[in-house]
């Protein structure tokens, strides 16, 4: 009778799955740790969101749209569009100074500015407020002498602009000094070397070599200017039709029982903070290694 | 165009990086700065182009103190380390970029621009590129787009810092015979910065032979090769090997013997042997340099062994013919052919 030989080899191809790497969990454990953090995942993050915009839609599909015909909404999604428009590019410019000072040249108290930089992320936003209120407020020194010259800062227009620059400074510069600090100087050498002025150089080599970067800080920065709650609270005095942005007319609706309304507005800044999400992971996708952020958050 | 270095001295954070430097070069020739990194060669390269301001000293380009313009003043043409090319611009906007950023009045006009950065693209070897992105391009051809871009502002002088320190041997090799050829064709006074001494002996009309901030030897290549004037140069540049020796009755002495070389100078004390490798004689008898082998090994076409010479902790290198019976423990006595003493210090 015939019997198959069986011989050890010991070239046998090691199947993949009995070939485990050394840092790789067993399936069990595996499994859990996605396990639970696809839960997670769901209970706080997917949950509420989902949650946000099946409250706007419960009374249906006109209460929702007709939320936005009320004068107040409309003026608060105006002013909230108005804050970014004048927020956004300020720490536009002020991000890329920044970034520019920290990056490239050397300077006495740099680390400082650079921890100074992070001082809104550190700080409470309602602190944040705090302090726009000392400094213009009625009590202030400052206040009461722009009050006199017809300048109103505090429960007005400018003092949420200002308190929504504090808030989101750190957005475009934070996302930029490591960028530019790892593409050093040798580019804006080779431009100079090559007879161009500083404003050619900066248009033309530094700019394009960070355009990537900047926008990805941009959109984060816009994210947070649109969505800004607590320094925004403090100086805006709630005035409605007059100083509330739309997370401020959020509260309020929600406050008055007017829920329906309150998620339907709650559902525009989601939508927003969904379209964000999606830009920002495409960039991420198509220019992933020009992306500071990628790397190193 | 001549450029004179007059006792330059650069300190970064009060730490001198170059002290009181003079260096005439000459319009036309192409000068090597050697040096082992932090020797300050880079930094003699960055002030002449002008990336640094000298703390003292004066820098001449011709007649003319150049020593407060700036980088766009001086129009020198500068090819960096790792090249430097624009990464959003395609290899001929890269080229164009000196000319295309000219003030109106001296820009010229866009078809010409273009028609002079294709002549060069051509003189680099790289015609049909032009449309490529930097990260579509090679290390060579990286380089070559690099010397285009710094050639097409019609520099006064060019010069390259350690312009083939990332490419591979071969790459090197072929760049190197071609950047003499581009150097003789267009006649720039060229001033180039490598640690690599074959490449610097190979390319270079003259030398600068640099160490801690200083300049040690400037001179041909057989110069500084045949006749270095430092202890520093003579081991630096080629295979050496060196003894301490001492001096007595204009005689060089090891051990208490005496070696049979005359003694260079007649001031008597100790003082260190420097001599090549290959450049030596095995000698019967008579006086010599004689040492027991403790180590050999095949270098090339010849065998290099290790000598240990009168019970001596120094030991010495000579290359002997592959097919020299020399093992270990077997004794040798040679005489250098040519050699230098340095007094001891």
């Amino acid at each position: 009778m015939f019997e198959p030989e069986v011989v050890y080899d010991s070239r046998r191809v090691i199947p993949p799955e009995e070939h485990t790497r050394p840092t790789t969990e067993r399936p069990w454990v595996r499994r859990t740790l996605i396990a639970t953090a696809v839960v997670f995942m769901a209970l706080v993050l997917v949950l509420p969101l989902v949650l946000v915009f099946f409250e706007a839609f419960r009374k249906g599909a006109e209460t929702y749209f007709a939320s936005f015909s009320d004068r107040n909404t409309q003026t608060a999604i105006a002013l909230t569009l108005t804050v970014a428009a004048i927020a956004v590019p300020l720490n536009l410019v002020f991000g890329v100074a920044a970034a520019w000072c920290v990056a490239k040249y050397e300077f006495w108290g740099k680390s400082f500015l650079t921890t100074l930089i992070d001082l809104p992320f550190s700080v409470s936003p309602v602190v944040s407020g705090m302090v726009y209120v000392l400094l213009f407020g009625a009590q202030s020194v400052l206040g009461p002498i722009l009050r006199s010259w017809g300048v109103e800062i505090i429960f007005a227009v400018p003092g949420i602009v200002l308190a929504t620059i504090f808030v989101t400074f750190p957005f475009i510069a934070r996302e930029l000094i490591p960028l530019m600090q790892d593409q050093g100087n040798t580019d804006e050498e080779a431009a100079l070397s090559l007879g161009a002025t500083g404003w050619q150089v900066f248009w033309r080599v530094t700019l394009p070599n960070i355009k990537w970067g900047l926008l990805y800080g941009v959109l984060l920065c816009n994210a947070r200017a649109m969505g800004e709650f607590g320094a925004v609270s403090v100086v805006s005095g709630h005035i409605r039709g007059k100083t509330t942005t739309m997370p401020l007319d959020i509260e309020i609706l929600y406050n008055e029982y007017n829920f329906a309304a309150a998620f339907a507005v709650a559902s525009l800044l989601a939508l927003l903070a969904l379209v964000t999400l999606v830009f920002k992971t495409v960039l991420e996708f198509h220019y992933g290694e020009e992306l500071a952020g990628t790397r190193r958050h | 165009m001549d450029i004179r270095v007059d006792t330059v001295r650069k300190e970064f954070a009060r730490y001198p990086a170059l002290n009181d430097v003079s260096l005439d070069i000459r319009s036309g020739e192409l000068i090597a700065l050697l040096g082992p990194s932090g020797s300050g060669k880079t930094t003699l390269l960055r002030l002449i182009a002008g990336l640094e301001l000298p703390t003292a000293g004066r820098i001449y380009f011709g007649d003319e103190d150049a020593s407060s313009k700036t980088v766009q003043e001086r129009n020198v043409g500068f090819v960096f380390q790792a090249y430097a090319l624009f990464r959003n611009m395609t290899v001929l906007d890269n080229i164009s970029f000196g000319l295309s950023v000219r003030p109106r009045a001296t820009r010229p006009p866009k078809a010409e621009i273009r028609r002079r950065a294709l002549e060069l693209l051509d003189l680099v070897q790289l015609s049909g590129l032009e449309k490529r992105f930097p990260q579509q391009l090679s290390g060579g051809q990286r380089q070559r787009v690099a010397l285009a871009r710094a050639l097409a502002i019609e520099p006064r002088v060019l010069l390259l810092d350690e312009p083939f320190g990332a490419l591979d041997a071969q790459v090197r090799k072929e760049l190197r015979k071609w950047l003499r050829e581009i150097h003789d064709r267009t006649g720039h006074t060229t001033v180039f910065v490598t640690h690599d001494q074959e490449e610097a002996l190979e390319l270079a009309d003259r030398l600068v032979v640099m160490s801690q901030g200083k300049i040690e030897q400037v001179g041909t290549p057989d110069e500084v090769y045949d006749r270095p004037n430092a202890p520093f140069v003579f081991s630096f540049i080629g295979e050496s090997s060196s003894i301490p020796v001492t001096v007595e009755n204009h005689e060089l002495w090891v051990g208490g013997r005496a070696i049979g070389l005359p003694a260079p100078h007649d001031a008597a004390g100790e003082a260190v042997l420097f001599f090549r490798p290959h450049d030596v004689e095995l000698v019967e008898d008579g006086a010599a340099l004689a040492g027991v082998v403790v180590a050999t090994r095949r270098v090339g076409g010849t065998r290099r062994v290790e000598l240990e010479v009168g019970g001596n902790p120094n030991r010495v290198e000579i290359d002997l013919p592959f097919d020299h019976p020399a093992g270990e423990k077997t004794r040798i006595a040679f005489r250098p052919k040519r050699w230098r003493v340095f007094p001891k210090g």
